[in-house]
């Protein structure tokens, strides 16, 4: 509601300083914290985030070789960096390697994406209704601590052989640590940012969508991040226990065939594939993601 | 004697943004319940500036709270013949996610305003305070001042965007400067008054500084602590020089006064 006869009133000469916008955006100038200084761009930056870790690679191999060399332990315990390569290579050119990831990815994701589902809602009604927080609260928390692979033995005799009996495993492995997650990051919001949402209009609903989700992205994320991990570790738990034709050749059942065969070389390979899909959803899919969100609210200058 | 009236002029009901009547409010029950506001009328006008100054348990916090509606009390009434309330704290309170410009959109979003226009309103509103040009950034990027600017235009929007058919706003603000620097302050306060007149919001202006509650007030009214209660009120409108030194003076000593009656008990 505009009152023109009033603005152009000079009613306070002292204070009505015609110099007041150009003070102000002085103090803008000087009081506006500086552009975070940006790093080196391009190859450069790559070459710099690569070499260290590849660096380390190339050690950790040489240093296997040279115990494979000094023949200390028979080559049944320690094969060569390359016999395992070999297995690897084997596997790729075959197409089986590509067979195996695509059996335990997929379920791997599949049981993360339902187990998001799952833990959000979950999450959401732990961390606001305060009896269920403190019905079920410590229960979850010791269910995170639980290893998953301790469920193989009840969903096998629960669902058999299959499908099911994984992904159970998986949903029981990642559901904690969504829910543990996105509980940790709604008790972290600040008190005023809730307020603020309701003053400005917000409903249950509104507050939730606008205001609570997107101020605990954080702690989800970790949280998330955490539910990846542990889906994974739990499939492999859970492939490696229960092996049956009828479920494919995952990574659990490729690394369960070394060890029934003594091949050493099998056995590492698959225990490397294992770690190198770990790392590589890390970096690929939630590192860029984590390193946004936290950039994004001038947080984690150092990730 | 100074210029000060002690009772502000009669206005006509139509003109009353909010009126609060013997209003009380207690937290709590049985001999534990504490008493924040007992018997508290006031009135402000629409477009009227009104700054409310109390020292420490005067309620102040606890009548923005009725006031915006965030909270209901225990008797007595609150009637505001505006659009929604805007409230404005110590802390500029933005969400760190979005950018300015999102920040100040975010009540327009939440009164289902449609894209285009609530964009244009933000744009507007970021204009008025003089920051149109870091819509696009985030509040770590902006210093504290113009952070509780954004939260101005943010508050803006909340009380005048929503409607388009010009009802009047008020904005209730909680010592919202108090956490700034002497020189921020004294330009943000200059700006406050400059957007009230080109707005015409009624504004409650919560303060314990009593210099600031006459520069920027057309009425000082004081309260007193546990329980809040009016002491008295004061037109400050217009007071220049020594006039207004003589009324910081005179609130001064009351508020003394009123804090000394604590001191015994």
């Amino acid at each position: 509601m505009p009152r023109p006869d009033v603005v152009d009133e000079p009613a306070l000469p002292g204070q009505r300083d015609p110099g007041l916008a150009t003070v102000e955006a002085g103090l803008d100038a000087l009081d506006a914290p500086a552009p975070a200084v940006q790093g080196r761009r391009g190859w450069r930056r790559v070459l710099a985030a690569a070499l260290p870790p590849l660096l380390a690679l190339v050690a950790f191999v040489a240093v296997w070789q040279a115990l494979w060399a000094s023949a200390l332990w028979p080559e049944y315990k320690l094969p060569a960096p390359v016999a395992v390569w070999d297995v690897v290579w084997e596997a790729v050119r075959d197409g089986q390697a590509v067979g195996i990831l695509w059996t335990s990815v997929h379920r791997a994701v599949i049981g993360f994406l339902v187990a998001v589902v799952v833990a959000t809602p979950f999450g959401m009604l732990l961390a606001r209704v305060r009896p269920v927080r403190a019905a079920i609260g410590p229960l979850v928390t010791g269910l995170q601590s639980l290893p998953s692979v301790a469920w193989v033995p009840a969903a096998v005799l629960w669902f058999g052989i299959n499908d099911a009996a994984i992904y159970f495993v998986v949903l029981l492995g990642a559901v904690p640590s969504i829910t543990n997650g996105l509980v940790a990051g709604i008790e972290q919001i600040p008190p005023i940012l809730p307020r603020v949402g309701a003053a400005l209009g917000a409903g249950r609903w509104d507050s939730a969508r606008h205001i609570l989700l997107p101020a605990a992205l954080p702690g989800y994320l970790a949280g998330l991040k955490q539910g990846w991990a542990f889906s994974w570790r739990s499939l492999m738990a859970a492939e490696l226990i229960a092996v049956s034709p009828q479920l494919g050749l995952g990574l659990g059942a490729f690394l369960q065939n070394g060890q029934a065969l003594s091949d050493m070389p099998q056995v590492i390979a698959a225990i490397l594939l294992i770690l190198l899909v770990g790392v590589g959803v890390e970096l690929l899919a939630f590192r860029p993601v984590e390193r946004r969100v936290l950039r994004a609210r001038g947080l984690g200058g150092l990730v | 004697m100074t210029a000060t009236l002690e009772i502000a002029p009669p206005q006509s009901p139509a003109s009353v943004a909010v009126r609060l009547t013997d209003v009380h409010k207690s937290y709590g029950h049985g001999p534990r319940a504490v008493t924040a506001l007992e018997g508290v009328d006031l009135r402000v006008g629409l477009g009227e500036f009104v700054c409310l100054l109390g020292a420490s348990g005067c309620g102040k916090t606890t009548l923005l709270n009725l006031v915006a509606g965030l909270d209901s009390p225990s008797s007595g009434q609150v009637v505001t013949h505006t659009a929604r309330p805007a409230v404005m704290f110590q802390e500029a309170a933005l969400l760190p996610w979005l950018t300015a410009a999102r920040n100040v959109e975010l009540p327009l979003r939440l009164a289902r305003v449609p894209r285009d226009r609530r964009r244009a309103k933000a744009s507007e509103l970021l204009e008025l305070v003089r920051l149109a040009e870091v819509g696009d950034k985030r509040p770590h990027e902006l210093s504290g001042g113009m952070r509780q600017r954004v939260a101005l235009a943010r508050a803006l929007a909340s009380t005048l965007g929503a409607t388009d058919d010009g009802e009047p706003g008020l904005l209730l603000m909680d010592e919202p400067f108090a956490a700034l620097d002497a020189i921020t302050r004294d330009v943000l306060q200059a700006e406050l008054l400059r957007i009230w007149r080109a707005t015409g919001t009624a504004v409650l202006f919560v303060t314990h500084d009593v210099r600031e509650a006459v520069r920027l007030g057309q009425r000082v009214v004081l309260l007193s602590s546990r329980p809040g209660r009016v002491v008295r009120e004061w037109s400050v409108d217009g007071l220049r020089g020594a006039d207004e030194l003589a009324a910081v003076e005179e609130i001064n000593a009351r508020l003394r006064e009123v804090i000394s009656t604590h001191a015994s008990a």
